[in-house]
């Protein structure tokens, strides 16, 4: 991959509450925010830090499925409901399933290198609880080949094909360590988010969570290899982040080191219609990682932090693998001896990734960015971990459906 | 025949009440699943839900597309499986809609009981009123298949009785849920003498296909669950009468109450659940009792003179609370009833005192919500009774007198072998009332019992 031919910075991150089964405020039977109370407090957010709306050149969106969720399109006209002096001026609505948010900073960073832009407030969103879990498991499964694999597919279909996953990396490298490490990332997960406010799991309060993550599954009610722990939840939330250029950073009063530099980054995709050729290996999370490597020129020996999608416990650990922390069945020796945790060798996920902070599916890659920049900004409050001064960079892999479509980015503080 | 022979074509009588329309939800579920699986497609499967009020029957029909669809909902991976062959059924969402078409197609409201007498099991849910069930099972007897079984969900009457008096000759067995059926775990299964083998094998793998837990009760009027709560609810009541003199009525209630739910980590007081039952309903159980049981004593004049004044508790048509010996706001408790001025006074006005007179609960107390949660239930329990044994006031003395009596009431079921075991009426209580402690337990006297 080319060298970026132009710097990218991104600052002023934010993002709402994960809202969800967890939270003490949280009562499905109650009216709740919709997704324009949601786009607005992210988007204001995020203007509030870089001086008005007056110094936004274009607008990005990422969602998965509002058309089905919320029973709403045409997402880019809702940017300009964030701020009056957004009207008239450019928006895109990107979809890559679960990816959607890391297709969002792309599209961002792609609209400044090319000049078009010099600021893009980049949200992404989603609000899936207007709809019970059963129900939802329907939509979420747009993520996969419709055509060819629903009909015959798990009523939770994305659980099953984690699970399918999980089962399969039993049988190559043995089921007792792996399930003990799928619950150490269970732990990992809901001790970063009780750090931090937002989280969906902030409230969780269970003392021994690796017991409970070691519920064992139940494939009558749900699937084979996987518990509920062992899964995200259904989030509502939002996040947004401003990606400029250094001209945008000074248009915006904005100093270096309260903004990251993109150092380069790997976007990917798979054929939807093709199985994956090896069910314990996330060969096109790897294949982002190795071109984000690539187009950075940093070693993953020198990453401080690392925000990982990790859907379900199965793909944590296989992202592991997959950024190259550990070889192939590995994994679990790695996330056991603690070196994930946020005082091992690299903290993943610091403010609880996917399962413990939450899981707003289109906006979860603009929500990874938001905690990237806010550890290298050392703004990340009770969760903030330290990052070595050999170890200054920070990765983020954002994947969509059955790692199909990926997103990785690396990072450092700008100066 | 065997079990899905019989319930080819099933009749439930009282089918848009309370009880009724639970047991038509389980019991058309239940069919349907059978007519589901590929054994069974050639077989047409029909349930006759019989009541006398059309405008009941339309609610049952809503209730049970409402609880259909949750129970889809909660087995929508077996529904999977067994629509896999319907191209057209792809989402949860579409297979759990078929799923509730292929149930309430099953289910044809009637209004005349003559809907029934094609049926090879009825299922009997009418009112607690021995004559009734009589002339309704009679006329089905006279009329209907001569070969057809009969379960009634009596909370109270003998079922010999029953089957005596309409000459059924063993064609009847009790099956007792507890309400909500669809939520409660608990069948109490009932045998006459002279119940058909056959009869209580099929009524025993149906509640185990329901996944209920089974107790079996002996035929004695009241059987284990009435047994117990009739005469808990009566020593309530005396209790009332005995401090009315010092305290007054309504306050009494108020601490008596209390003191059956707080103190005794139960789910609600006694007079709740009293009130949720229906007075008129436990009148009935208690005249059925009384008339049937020697030396009982099971009348309270107190529920006789509410239900004449007309004050009846139960529910209303859309579940909510009735008022009764308590006042009801939003589902909780606001009030009691005076019967000398007959009015309501709110509890506001007494509750302050009544706790002033009933001291703390102790220390360790916690709601009964979260202690059934609790995973180390049984040393929590240890060590809340031994605390309340300490304890030098009112409240902790009523409570060990009642929790007393409750015992002695649950080892008198046994001793008159109404209960097999000790076991039997602690899950009775643990299941059917939701205790979070059986009443055969060591908690008041210290004593374990055998």
């Amino acid at each position: 991959m080319k060298k970026i031919r132009r710097k990218v910075f991104m600052t002023a991150g934010y993002h709402t509450i994960a809202l969800g089964t967890g939270r003490k405020e949280f009562n499905p039977k109650k009216p709740r925010p919709g997704l324009e109370d949601y786009i607005r407090e992210a988007g204001q957010g995020t203007l509030k830090q870089i001086g008005g709306g007056t110094n936004v050149d274009e607008g990005v969106i990422s969602n998965f499925m509002a058309a089905r969720f919320n029973k709403q399109g045409n997402l880019a006209a809702l940017i300009p409901s964030i701020d009056e002096s957004l009207r008239w001026k450019p928006s895109t609505r990107v979809e890559g399933a679960c990816g959607s948010g890391g297709l969002g900073l792309v599209t961002a960073i792609k609209s400044v290198l090319a000049g078009t832009a010099e600021v893009v407030l980049t949200i992404g969103v989603e609000v899936q609880n207007t709809v019970k879990a059963i129900y939802g498991a329907d939509i979420l499964a747009g993520a996969g080949w419709y055509r060819g694999e629903r009909k015959t597919g798990h009523a939770y279909f994305f659980p099953s094909l984690f699970s399918d996953r999980a089962g399969a990396y039993f049988e190559k490298y043995g089921r007792d360590k792996t399930r003990r490490a799928f619950a150490r990332w269970y732990r990992n997960a809901i001790e970063n988010a009780r750090l931090c406010e937002t989280a969906q799991e902030f409230h969780n309060a269970c003392e021994d969570l690796e017991a409970l993550g070691l519920t064992e599954p139940n494939p009558r009610t749900f699937v084979d290899h996987l518990n509920v722990y062992d899964c995200s939840k259904v989030s509502d939330a939002a996040a947004a982040i401003a990606v400029v250029s250094e001209e945008g950073l000074k248009r915006c009063g904005i100093a270096g080191k309260d903004a990251v530099e993109v150092l380069g980054w790997g976007q990917v995709e798979a054929d939807l219609t093709v199985p994956p050729a090896d069910l314990t290996e996330l060969e096109t999370s790897r294949r982002a990682v190795e071109k984000a490597f690539d187009s950075s020129g940093v070693r993953r020996e020198e990453l401080g932090t690392v925000e990982c999608h990790d859907c379900f416990t199965i793909s944590g650990l296989l992202s592991v693998e997959a950024i190259g922390f550990a070889g192939k069945g590995e994994g679990p020796d790695y996330i056991l001896e603690g070196k994930a945790s946020r005082t091992g060798e690299v903290p993943f996920n610091t403010s609880g990734g996917l399962i413990g902070w939450g899981h707003p599916t289109g906006g979860t890659g603009v929500r990874q960015a938001v905690t990237v920049w806010q550890q290298l900004t050392g703004k990340a409050g009770r969760w903030q971990v330290e990052i070595p001064s050999k170890r200054p960079y920070a990765l983020s892999v954002n994947m969509g459906g059955d790692d199909k479509t990926v997103v990785a980015v690396v990072y450092r503080r700008a100066s | 025949m065997d079990y899905a022979d019989r319930l080819e074509n099933v009749a439930v009588l009282g089918a848009a009440g309370k009880m009724g329309s639970g047991i038509v939800l389980l019991t058309a579920i239940e069919m349907a699943d059978l007519g589901l699986d590929s054994a069974n497609r050639s077989r047409g499967f029909a349930l006759h839900a019989v009541d006398i009020s059309e405008k009941a029957l339309s609610a049952l029909m809503k209730y049970l597309r409402e609880q259909v669809r949750r129970a889809g909902e909660k087995k929508t991976v077996w529904l999977r499986t067994i629509y896999a062959d319907r191209a057209d059924l792809v989402e949860n969402e579409e297979i759990i809609g078929q799923y509730i078409e292929d149930v309430l197609a099953i289910v044809r409201p009637a209004i005349r009981i003559e809907a029934a007498y094609d049926a090879k099991v009825i299922f009997e849910a009418v009112n607690e009123n021995p004559d009734l069930k009589v002339r309704l099972l009679g006329g089905i007897k006279s009329h209907g298949r001569p070969d057809a079984w009969f379960l009634t969900n009596t909370s109270s009457i003998p079922i010999s009785e029953l089957n005596e008096r309409v000459a059924l000759g063993g064609r009847i067995i009790g099956f007792h849920f507890y309400n909500p059926p669809a939520v409660q775990k608990l069948v109490e299964l009932i045998r006459a003498d002279s119940t058909l083998p056959a009869l209580a094998d099929f009524a025993a793998q149906f509640a185990k296909r329901l996944r209920k837990t089974v107790v079996p009760s002996r035929d004695v009027a009241g059987f284990i669950g009435n047994g117990h709560f009739m005469r808990d609810a009566l020593y309530a009541v005396s209790e009332v009468e005995r401090l009315a003199g010092e305290f007054g009525f309504a306050e009494s209630v108020y601490m008596v109450n209390k003191v059956s739910q707080d103190f005794l980590i139960r789910p609600m007081g006694v007079f709740q659940l009293v009130d949720y039952v229906g007075l008129d309903v436990c009148r009935s159980i208690l005249r059925v009792m009384n008339e049937r049981l020697a030396g009982g004593h099971l009348q309270s004049s107190l529920i006789d003179g509410l239900v004449e004044m007309g004050i009846t508790g139960g529910q209303f048509a859309d579940g909510s609370q009735k008022d009764g010996i308590l006042k009801y706001e939003k589902g909780r408790p606001a009030g009691v009833f005076n019967p000398g001025k007959k009015v309501y006074v709110p509890l506001a006005d007494i509750a302050p005192r009544g706790d002033e007179r009933l001291g703390a609960p102790p220390s360790a107390a916690k709601p009964w919500k979260t202690v059934i949660q609790a995973p180390d239930r049984t040393a929590y329990l240890d060590g809340y009774f031994r605390e309340l044994a300490a304890m030098k006031t009112l409240g902790a003395d009523l409570a060990r007198s009642y929790g007393l009596k409750s015992k002695e009431i649950g080892l008198g079921l046994v001793k008159d072998r109404v209960a097999e075991r000790k076991e039997d009426v602690n899950t009775v209580l643990l299941t059917g009332f939701f205790h979070a402690y059986g009443p055969v337990n060591r908690y008041f006297d210290g004593e374990d019992t055998p």
